[in-house]
């Protein structure tokens, strides 16, 4: 159904890291390889899918594009809209919440000049929407840069560690 | 469990059930109602809806029927206080977020959701928040939608998955935030997606045609047969006014289950197409003018006489009905003439007598998922007939291999077994080379050497297709419409027979237009009478009616430069003293500058008559709608035009003495294929510049019905075939 030019936008090393999740199931199973092929992607396109690589990740895997999109669209780590290239997020579930999270976000929002789920003007940060716990309750408050963890962190060291990003 | 059958309590009553199967299906069988919307017969089981909660006895908590697999000694309550505690919960919550739109709802009459709320809902909500709204998404010119309403049944995804076979819609997002929508920004497309709009238990997805153009309470329902394939489909019309507003399809498991092919679903709207045919009009010799039927008819009886005899021909559209045929038929043997046929797309008449007397599919309709081994030759089936497409789709997914030989490689949504694939002049070379495989160590079939010198020699796949078709218990060799329109029919044919003799497989064929095999009964062929014995002179057939372009020609549902192979040849000049008589539903151009006399006959929906589907089977139907104007239906027509043509016994009451005179003449039994030898055809083949079109013509260009459907005009394979055409509506 889907012309496999349409796999031009995956990179070699994209390619090997599907395949190398496609391995990991049985014959037939390649859909169970979606979350860790836009994991991939998303990699490498700067945080974010665009619906040409969902197609593009559902081309190589034979899939129907809508099944790519569903795993899109369901789990918070993907982003299927431009955003800012860092994605930082504040855990103000409950334990960050008793240790001042809110009081973090709101500085941070302060800060950069705009709310959760916006990314800033000049594209250098996302502040991802909505972020519950991560399970780093004993170093409450705690926020995520890019996969990395800062804990016990006050609204300065949280302007420190932003201002530092590229 | 090893038992078939165990015992279990539905309501305190002992009730029969297989171990395993789902509890639903036991208390649908003894009428023990539960109330569903994510449950469907045709569909695997989600259980997302939770409406189904019953009560089972030493369970922890209410269970859903369709989920819930019978045990031996069950013990189930579908009424009781529990039972409906959760059942109303359920609708509570399902009623949280659906809009009170129900007044400009066009499922509002006809809605699983409002029905069940008047059975398990609350007189007043307690939810007092803001409602949740979803944009609509645009999913193509079939099929609307309002996707506030949707509850998130699923039985729209599961069906493009499951039935159609590429899941065109999904769900995305989570939790209070899923949505039903397609990959963004598309539509969806397959040529059974309108069936979606019957599955949505709510108002989300709707017919866009339809849209606001009626109530339901309005409508009063007429059981009808779909005009446009041979399958013989079962649909209600739904009428207003004696107007058709939308076309439903009828359960029938032994031909459509519960589906419709949305050709058939939306064909209607071509019956108010700007340029349809309400009086009777006459050529003079300043332009059109609208006439009686009095003097219409006296003017065809006066143009047939004079181009009496051998001058005189008949093309026949090959979805007319039995009757109408049956009639015409007559009308011309009576006038001395055996020119009339109904295979308009045929280019390949030359060894006609040999060919079975009446090319049908060789079993019943349902048998076709039965099958284990298939080959369809000639054939993009899932455009030809697209609901025996998705019979050989499920006899692919329980494992039967299905493989094709084709001039393209048509996308089928099943694995396929085999794909021999060649130019449009040439893939039928592939099947000469199959038969000889097939005929490797035994005795080459008589008279089919020339054939097979010049096929290639036999690869490895060409052995393990014949090697296939020969271990099926039950296997079957089809010819679809592009083989029976190819200039080596006859070779085609032959081939096919000797590969279903030597493998022993059935031999079928999907002939095209709604009544092919009852007009080939009703004798609408220039070589057989009604009932299929050779006539003793044979006629002119379709090509060769269009080639010599008679002296008088009648052209019955017939738009020759769309409907015949090489129709657009049939040209005529003021001065040339033909006489050509259109029984027509539409005016169209082609016909205005081809016709002397224009006569206005019904379309499917406005006459009483008979459908043979492809399996034989005899289908009648009486007038759904109010035919417009001074349209009449056909047999009428006809049968006053014979009688001014002094045809004696012309004088038939009724639709059905007709029909019965034909059963008659042909008898219950179809002819079995293969009952023909078919030796290689000895005439060169007529030589044709060929283009894949010509073969394949596009699935909403078949007829001048599709064609003036204009929202089917503007789907994927609408506007794939709208290129080369004109005289479509527009608007």
């Amino acid at each position: 159904m889907q012309p496999s030019d349409k796999t031009a936008l995956l990179s070699s090393h994209v390619r090997a890291e599907i395949d190398h999740w496609v391995a990991k199931f049985p014959e037939g199973r390649q859909r169970s390889a979606v979350i860790g092929a836009l994991h991939a992607v998303q990699h490498e396109n700067g945080g974010f899918l665009t619906p040409e690589l969902m197609e593009a990740v559902a081309a190589y895997l034979g899939l129907p594009a809508i099944q790519v999109f569903e795993v899109a669209s369901f789990y918070s780590m993907f982003e299927t809209r431009p955003v800012g290239r860092h994605s930082v997020s504040v855990c103000t579930n409950i334990s960050c919440m008793l240790c001042g999270g809110e009081q973090l976000l709101a500085h941070v929002e302060k800060h950069l000049g705009i709310t959760v789920g916006q990314s800033t003007p000049d594209g250098r940060i996302f502040l991802k929407k909505e972020e519950e716990c991560l399970a780093a309750c004993t170093g409450a408050p705690m926020i995520m840069v890019d996969h990395r963890f800062y804990e016990n962190v006050t609204p300065a060291r949280a302007v420190e560690i932003l201002d530092a990003l590229e | 469990m090893s038992q078939d059958k165990c015992t279990i309590q539905v309501n305190g009553v002992e009730v029969e059930a297989r171990p395993g199967q789902m509890l639903i299906e036991v208390t649908d069988a003894v009428d023990a109602y539960v109330p569903r919307f994510c449950y469907h017969t045709k569909l695997s089981v989600a259980a997302n809806c939770r409406m189904c909660l019953v009560e089972v006895e030493n369970a922890p908590k209410p269970m859903p029927a369709c989920a819930t697999p019978v045990a031996p000694g069950m013990k189930v309550h579908t009424r009781s206080r529990r039972a409906i505690d959760a059942q109303r919960a359920t609708m509570e919550f399902l009623l949280i977020n659906h809009p009170l739109d129900c007044p400009i709802c066009d499922q509002g009459g006809e809605c699983e959701l409002q029905d069940l709320a008047l059975g398990f809902g609350r007189g007043i909500s307690r939810f007092s928040e803001r409602k949740r709204v979803v944009r609509d998404k645009d999913i193509g010119p079939l099929i609307s939608t309002d996707m506030t309403r949707c509850i998130h049944c699923t039985r729209c995804v599961r069906f493009t998955q499951e039935i159609a076979g590429f899941q065109e819609l999904g769900t995305i997002g989570r939790g209070d935030r899923v949505e039903i929508s397609p990959y963004i920004e598309r539509s969806v497309n397959h040529e059974l997606s309108g069936n979606i709009i019957d599955l949505c238990p709510v108002g989300a997805l709707n017919s866009k045609p339809f849209r606001f153009s009626a109530r339901a309470w309005e409508l009063v329902q007429r059981p009808l047969v779909a005009g446009h394939d041979g399958l013989g489909s079962r649909i209600l019309a739904h009428v207003m006014n004696g107007k058709v507003k939308r076309v439903v399809p009828e359960a029938c498991e032994d031909i459509n289950e519960t589906w419709a092919a949305d050709r058939d679903r939306f064909s209607y709207e071509g019956l108010y197409a700007a340029d349809r045919l309400t009086q009777p009009q006459l050529r003079g010799s300043d332009g059109w003018r609208t006439v009686s039927w009095g003097e219409a008819l006296d003017a065809v009886a006066a143009g047939l006489q004079r181009a009496n005899g051998n001058a005189l021909a008949a093309l026949v559209s090959p979805s007319t009905t039995l009757e109408e045929g049956y009639l015409l038929q007559r009308l011309l043997a009576h006038m001395g003439s055996a020119n009339i046929d109904h295979r308009l797309r045929r280019r390949d008449f030359r060894e006609q007598d040999q060919e079975v007397e009446v090319p049908w599919l060789g079993m019943p309709v349902a048998a076709v998922e039965e099958l284990d081994q298939v080959l369809v030759i000639g054939s993009n089936i899932r455009k030809e007939v697209p609901l025996l497409a998705h019979r050989l789709r499920k006899a692919a997914l329980r494992g039967a291999g299905v493989g094709f030989v084709n001039p393209a490689r048509y996308p089928m949504l099943f694995p396929v077994a085999d794909a021999m694939v060649g130019s449009v002049e040439d893939f039928w070379l592939q099947l000469a080379v199959l038969v000889r495989a097939a005929a490797e160590g035994s005795q080459q079939p008589a008279g089919l050497a020339q054939l097979l010198d010049i096929a290639p020699a036999p690869e490895e796949r060409h052995h393990r297709a014949v090697a296939r078709l020969r271990e099926g218990k039950r296997a079957a060799v089809f010819l679809g419409h592009i083989a029976l329109r190819h200039p080596r029919f006859a070779d085609i044919d032959a081939l096919a027979a000797a590969l279903a003799r030597l493998t022993g497989a059935t031999l079928g064929y999907v002939p095209e237009g709604a009544n092919s095999v009852g007009l080939s009964l009703a004798g609408v062929l220039p070589h057989r009478e009604a009932g299929g014995r050779p006539r003793a002179q044979a006629g002119a057939n379709a090509a060769s009616i269009v080639r010599a372009a008679p002296a008088g020609l009648i052209l019955y549902g017939v738009e020759p430069d769309h409907d015949c192979a090489g129709g657009s040849a049939l040209q005529r000049s003021a001065e040339d003293g033909r006489f050509v008589v259109a029984f027509s539903a539409f005016q169209g151009k082609s016909l205005q500058s081809l016709a002397d006399v224009l006569l206005p006959v019904s379309t499917y929906f406005e006459t009483e008559g008979t459908l043979v589907n492809i399996s034989g089977q005899w289908q009648s139907f009486a007038a759904a709608a109010q035919p417009p104007g001074e349209t009449r239906p056909g047999w009428k027509v006809l049968r006053v035009l014979g009688e001014r043509l002094a045809v004696p016994r012309f004088d038939y009451a009724a639709v059905d003495a007709i029909a019965a005179e034909v059963r008659e003449l042909a008898g219950d039994r179809l002819p079995d294929t293969l009952a023909r030898q078919r030796p290689a055809p000895v005439a060169a083949p007529v030589s044709a510049g060929l283009s894949s079109t010509d073969l394949d013509v596009p699935m909403y260009q078949l007829d001048a019905l599709l064609r003036r459907a204009s929202a089917l005009q503007q789907t994927e394979d609408g506007l794939a075939g709208l290129a080369p055409v004109e005289g479509r509506r527009t608007a």
